[in-house]
C-alpha cells in the first residue's frame, strides 16, 4: 500500500501495545540508569564522578579485571571442552549417547547458583571431599573451591553444553561429501579437522562463544556464593546498589551502564564477524557417527563420560543432600555423606515454612509465561509479516534484554518504579515483567523462526474463503505456528523458574520465589532446606525439559 | 452467481518498480481465462490484484460494474487454488472444505449436503477424513479445487495450479478442472507459463509480457495467428525468416534471402514493394518439396507420431544464430524418414505461415491486427 496513507488496523495496535510495553519496561528504565549514572549523589548535577571513582579505586576496578579474567578463562575453556565433545558426539559410536545428550542439557538449563551451591557442599570449608582429602589422604589445604579456580570451575561446567549445542548443530550441516573431497585432496586426520570442519563450524562456534561469555559476565550468584575475596562485577553492583538502597543508586548505576556497554559492543562485534563470515550450509548426507576401534574408542568415551558426569556432579549432589537428616540448619553426623542419617526432614521444613516461594515461582511463572506467549506470537507474527519500520525496531528492541544482565536489569526497574507514578517496587508485578522482558526472546525467535518457514499462501486461502486477516491470525496461523512456539515458550519457562539475578534485586519477603530462596538459605548455611528446594526446581526443570522433548520429537534445544 | 471482469488502465509499482504499466482486460462470464506469459512478466502479480492481496496503484478493477479496489480481500467473495496449495494442514480434508462455509455461517443441513456434493465432483470423497499430509499432490490439488469452488465464489482465481505435479498428473488434472469449471459455470482466471497447458485448458488466453498484454484470443487463433514475433516463439516453436515484399503485377511476394519466391494473397493492403519483412514458419508448417530451401539435418528425434529434424542452411536467411530451423515431419502422411546428414528440400504452406514487420511487432496477415 505504498501510495495509501497509513492506515491503523488491529496489526498496528499490536505493534503499538508491545513497544509501549518494551519503552515503558525496558527502554525507559535504561535511560534513566544512564542518565543516573552521569549524576552526582548529592547535588543531582551531571558529572563524570561515578565513573572516575571507580577507575580510581582499585577495590572497583580489580572487579573489573577479575570479570574479564574469568570470563575469557571460561569461554577458552568452555570451547576447549564443548567443541571437541561436540565433533565426537557427531563422529563416533558412543554407548548411551541419548541419555548423555539429556544430561548435557539438564546441566545447562539447570539453575545456575546450584552448581556452585553443590561444590560448596562437595569441596567447601566442610566439604565431603575436603575432608576425605584432609582426614584420610592427609592432604593439608586441598585445592579450595573458594575464589578464582572455583569460579572458573562452576561456570565451565556449567556452560560448556552452548559450545557443545552450537558446534554440535553446525556439524549436522557439515556433508560427509566436504570430508571425502578433502581427503581425496589428501588432507586427513587432525589436518582435516583444522582445515575444513573448524572453518565449517567457526561461525556457530562464534555465536556460542559469545553466549558462554555474556553468561558468565553477567553471572550473579556463583561469584557471590564462592568469590570470597574475588569479587566480579555483578557482585559489586550488587553490593553497591545495596548499600546506596533508598538513594538514587548512581555508583550502581554507573557500573550498570559500564556493563551494558561491554556486552553490546561483543555482541555488535560477534554480530559483524558472523556475517560477514556466514555462509549457508545445507547437507543431503549428514555426518554419521561411525563405529571406532581401539584406543581411540576408549579415550573418547572416558572423554565424554568424565566431563559429563563432572557437568551433573550438582544435580546428584544436590538431590543426595536434602535427603539428609539435619539438625537446625546443620546435617546430623557433621557433614554430609559420611555416616550419614537419612530423611524427610528438609522437605518437611520447606513445605512447613517455605511454601510461599514454591508457590510464587508457579504462579509467577505461569502468568509470565502466558505473557510470553501471547506478546511472543503476536510480535513474532508483526516482525515476520507486516515488516515496517515500527516492526523493524520492535525486532531489534525485544532482542535488547539478550545483552542485558539479569541484575543490571534488576536495579534499573528497581530504580524506577520504586518510587514516582508507578510504583511497583515490592510488587508481584514488577518480577513478572523482568522475567517477561528477560525471557521473551526465546519465544518470539522461535515463534518467528517457524513463521518464517510458513508460506503466507495458506493465510491467504483462508482470507480469499472469507476469513479476515484478524481471524485467519486467530485461527489458522496460530494454529500452524504453535509447534515453534511451543518450544520457545519451554525454554522461556525453564529460564523463567531458575531466575536469579533479577529476582534477587526485585524480590520483598512475599514475592521470593525458589531461587532466591535456596540462594539465601545457602547464604545462610541452611543447606538441608535449600538442597529440597533445590531438587524441587531441577526436577521441574527436567520434567519440562522431557515435556519438550517429547513434543518437538527433538533432542536438542535451541537457546 | 458468476460474472464479468473488467480490467480498466490498472497499474502496479513496488516503489519505483513498475510492473504492471497501464493494463486493460474484459474477462467474459463464465469463461476460463488465461494469462499465459515467461516467468517474471507480472501474472501472478495480476492475479492477487484481482484476488485483493496485491494493492492497486491506478486503474480499476470491476467485478460487472462494482469496482473492488478498495475491497478486502476476504470480502471479494473468490475461491482462490494456490500453487503450493495452501491446505490447512491442521484440518482434515472435510474440514477444510467447510472452512469457508463456517466463515458465511451456512447452516448444517445445507453445509453437509454441499460439502458432500463437491468432495463427489473432485473425487475425493473416500480421503475427508484424513488429514492433509497423508495426501498426494493430486489429492491435495483437489482439495484445494473443492474448498475454493464450495463457496460458490463469483471468480475462481487458480495460480500455477499444477506447476508441482508430475507430468501424467498434470495432464489428468487439466481436464478435472476443466470439466469442473465448466459444470459450475463460473469465472476463472488461469495462471501459468506452460504454453501447453494453455492451449489445452482455457477458452481464451492473453498472453503477457513485461507486464503487457500482447494478445487476447482463443487458443486456435493465437496458436496459428499470432500478432507478434513473440507470441508466434512463445506459443509454440517458430522459425523466423527474413525476406523482402516484391509486388509484381499486383501480385504481392515474399522473396526470401536465397530467392526463394512465393505468393502471398492474405496479406493487408499496406504492403509497399520492397519493404523487409519477417515470416514465422512452425516445424509442421514446412512440406517437402525441390522448390523451397535445401539444406542438412543436424540432428533429428523421433517421437513416435512425429518426427522432429533440426536443418542447418548455408545461406544467412533465417533468424537464429546457427543457422538451424525445426521441422516436423508427420509420419501418417509421409513416411520415409531422413538420415542426419543427408539433404532435404522444404517448401512452405502457405496458408499457415504468418508475415511481421521488420521489428516483428506488427502481424501483416489480413484480419489479424
Ligand atoms: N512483493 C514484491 N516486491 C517487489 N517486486 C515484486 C514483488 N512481487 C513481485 N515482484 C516483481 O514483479 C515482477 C512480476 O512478478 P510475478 O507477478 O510474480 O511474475 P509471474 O507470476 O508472471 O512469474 C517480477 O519482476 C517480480 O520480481
Ligand atoms: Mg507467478
Amino acid at each position: 500500500m505504498s501510495k495509501k496513507k497509513f492506515k491503523f488496523d488491529f496489526w498496528s495496535g499490536v505493534t503499538l501495545a508491545i513497544m509501549a510495553v518494551f519503552i515503558i519496561f525496558l527502554i525507559y528504565p535504561l535511560l534513566s540508569l544512564v542518565v543516573q549514572a552521569f549524576k552526582d549523589p548529592g547535588s543531582e548535577s551531571f558529572t563524570l564522578a561515578n565513573f572516575s571513582k571507580f577507575f580510581s579505586k582499585k577495590y572497583y576496578y580489580t572487579t573489573m579485571i577479575n570479570s574479564f579474567k574469568v570470563t575469557i578463562c571460561v569461554t577458552v575453556l568452555a570451547i576447549l571442552i564443548g567443541a571437541p565433545l561436540a565433533y565426537i558426539m557427531k563422529t563416533m559410536k558412543i554407548r548411551g549417547k541419548a541419555v548423555l545428550e539429556i544430561l548435557i542439557m539438564i546441566s545447562m538449563l539447570s539453575p545456575p547458583f546450584i552448581g556452585a551451591y553443590s561444590w560448596v557442599l562437595l569441596s567447601g570449608r566442610n566439604g565431603v571431599l575436603t575432608r576425605f582429602l584432609t582426614n584420610v589422604l592427609g592432604i593439608q589445604n586441598p585445592p579450595s573451591i573458594y575464589g578464582f579456580g572455583g569460579i572458573l570451575l562452576v561456570f565451565t561446567l556449567k556452560l560448556f553444553p552452548f559450545i557443545y549445542l552450537y558446534v554440535g548443530g553446525a556439524l549436522k550441516k557439515v556433508d560427509v561429501a566436504l570430508g571425502e573431497a578433502a581427503e581425496s585432496l589428501g588432507c586427513s586426520g587432525i589436518k582435516k579437522v583444522f582445515t575444513l570442519i573448524l572453518p565449517l563450524v567457526l561461525p556457530s562456534l562464534l555465536a556460542g562463544g559469545l553466549l558462554v561469555f555474556m553468561n558468565s559476565l553477567a553471572d550473579f550468584g556463583t561469584p557471590m556464593l564462592i568469590g570470597e575475596g574475588f569479587r566480579t562485577m555483578p557482585v559489586i553492583i550488587y553490593d553497591e546498589y545495596i548499600s546506596e538502597m533508598g538513594g538514587q543508586a548512581n555508583f550502581a548505576s554507573a557500573l550498570s551502564t559500564m556493563m551494558i556497554i561491554f556486552t553490546a559492543g561483543l555482541f555488535l562485534i560477534q554480530k559483524y564477524i558472523v556475517n560477514k563470515k556466514s555462509f549457508t550450509m545445507s547437507s543431503m548426507r549428514p555426518i554419521e557417527a561411525k563405529k571406532v576401534k581401539g584406543m581411540k574408542n576408549i579415550l573418547a568415551h572416558l572423554f565424554v563420560y568424565f566431563v559429563v558426569f563432572l557437568a551433573i556432579i550438582p544435580q546428584i549432589t544436590v538431590m543426595f543432600t536434602s535427603f539428609l537428616k539435619t539438625k537446625g540448619t546443620q546435617f546430623v553426623g557433621g557433614s554430609a555423606f559420611s555416616s550419614a542419617t537419612y530423611s524427610f526432614d528438609s522437605y518437611k521444613k520447606i513445605f512447613e515454612k517455605m511454601k510461599t516461594p514454591i508457590i510464587n515461582t508457579f504462579t509467577f511463572g505461569l502468568i509470565a509465561i502466558i505473557i510470553i506467549i501471547i506478546i511472543g506470537m503476536l510480535g513474532a507474527y508483526v516482525t515476520v509479516r507486516k515488516k515496517n519500520i515500527f516492526t523493524n525496531i520492535l525486532d531489534t528492541v525485544t532482542m535488547f534484554p539478550y545483552i542485558i544482565p539479569g541484575s543490571v536489569l534488576g536495579i534499573t526497574l528497581l530504580v524506577t518504579f520504586s518510587k514516582g507514578s508507578l510504583p511497583l517496587g515490592g510488587t508481584a508485578i514488577i518480577i513478572i515483567v523482568a522475567f517477561v522482558i528477560r525471557r521473551l526472546p526465546y519465544t518470539l525467535r522461535s515463534s518467528a523462526a517457524i513463521l518464517y518457514q510458513l508460506s503466507p499462501s495458506v493465510e491467504e486461502a483462508s482470507i480469499s474463503l472469507g476469513a479476515s486477516p484478524v481471524k485467519t491470525f486467530f485461527k489458522v496461523t496460530t494454529r500452524m505456528m504453535l509447534p515453534g512456539v511451543f518450544a520457545g515458550a519451554i525454554m522461556s519457562w525453564i529460564t523463567v523458574i531458575t531466575e536469579l539475578s533479577s529476582s534477587i534485586m526485585l524480590y520483598v519477603t512475599k514475592t521470593q520465589t525458589l531461587s532466591v530462596a535456596i540462594f539465601t538459605e545457602v547464604l545462610r548455611a541452611s543447606y538441608g532446606t535449600a538442597a529440597a528446594l533445590s531438587t524441587i526446581l531441577t526436577l521441574t526443570t527436567v520434567i519440562s525439559l522431557l515435556i519438550f522433548f517429547k513434543f518437538s520429537g527433538s533432542k536438542e534445544v535451541s537457546m | 452467481m458468476s460474472v464479468q471482469i473488467h480490467v480498466e488502465n490498472v497499474i502496479k509499482k513496488y516503489g519505483d518498480n513498475v510492473i504492471i504499466p497501464n493494463l486493460s482486460v474484459d474477462i467474459e462470464n463464465g469463461e476460463l481465462f488465461t494469462l499465459l506469459g515467461p516467468s517474471g512478466c507480472g501474472k501472478t502479480t495480476l492475479l492477487r490484484m484481482i484476488a485483493g492481496f496485491n494493492s492497486i496503484e491506478g486503474g480499476q478493477i470491476k467485478f460487472n460494474n462494482d469496482v473492488i479496489n478498495d475491497l478486502p480481500a476476504h470480502k471479494r467473495n473468490i475461491g482462490m487454488v494456490f500453487q503450493s496449495y495452501a491446505i490447512f494442514p491442521h484440518l482434515t480434508v472435510r474440514q477444510n472444505v467447510e472452512y469457508g462455509m463456517k466463515m458465511r455461517k451456512v447452516k448444517k443441513t445445507i453445509m453437509k449436503k454441499k460439502v458432500d456434493d463437491i468432495l463427489h465432483v473432485v473425487r475425493i470423497d473416500t480421503y475427508q477424513n484424513r488429514l492433509p499430509e497423508r495426501l498426494s499432490g493430486g489429492q491435495q490439488q483437489r482439495v484445494a479445487l473443492a474448498r475454493a469452488i464450495v463457496i460458490e465464489p463469483t471468480v475462481l482465481l487458480m495460480d500455477e495450479p499444477l506447476s508441482n505435479l508430475d507430468a501424467k498428473l498434470r495432464i489428468e488434472m487439466r481436464s478435472a478442472i476443466k470439466d469442473i469449471q465448466k459444470k459450475v459455470g463460473i469465472t476463472t482466471v488461469y495462471v501459468t507459463h506452460d504454453q501447453e497447458e494453455a492451449l489445452a485448458i482455457s477458452d481464451r488466453i492473453a498472453v503477457m509480457k513485461d507486464g503487457v498484454i500482447q494478445q487476447v484470443g482463443k487458443p486456435f487463433e493465437i496458436y496459428l495467428r499470432p500478432k507478434n514475433i513473440f507470441v508466434a516463439s512463445f506459443i509454440g516453436h517458430s522459425n523466423v525468416f527474413k525476406a523482402t515484399i516484391e509486388v509484381l503485377d499486383k501480385k504481392v511476394y515474399v522473396k526470401f534471402e536465397n530467392g526463394f519466391k512465393v505468393e502471398m494473397t492474405n496479406l493487408v493492403d499496406t504492403v509497399v514493394n520492397g519493404q523487409e519483412v519477417k515470416v514465422s514458419v512452425r516445424p509442421e508448417e514446412f512440406t517437402i518439396g525441390e522448390n523451397g530451401f535445401k539444406g542438412t539435418i543436424t540432428s533429428s528425434t523421433f517421437l513416435g507420431k512425429y518426427v522432429n529434424y533440426t536443418v542447418n542452411f548455408n545461406q544467412n536467411i533465417i533468424e537464429e544464430l546457427e543457422g538451424n530451423i525445426e521441422f516436423t515431419q508427420d509420419l501418417n502422411t509421409f513416411s520415409k524418414i531422413f538420415e542426419v546428414g543427408g539433404s532435404i528440400g522444404l517448401e512452405l504452406n502457405l496458408n499457415k505461415i504468418n508475415v511481421y514487420t521488420a521489428d516483428g511487432q506488427t502481424s501483416l496477415i489480413k484480419g489479424v491486427n
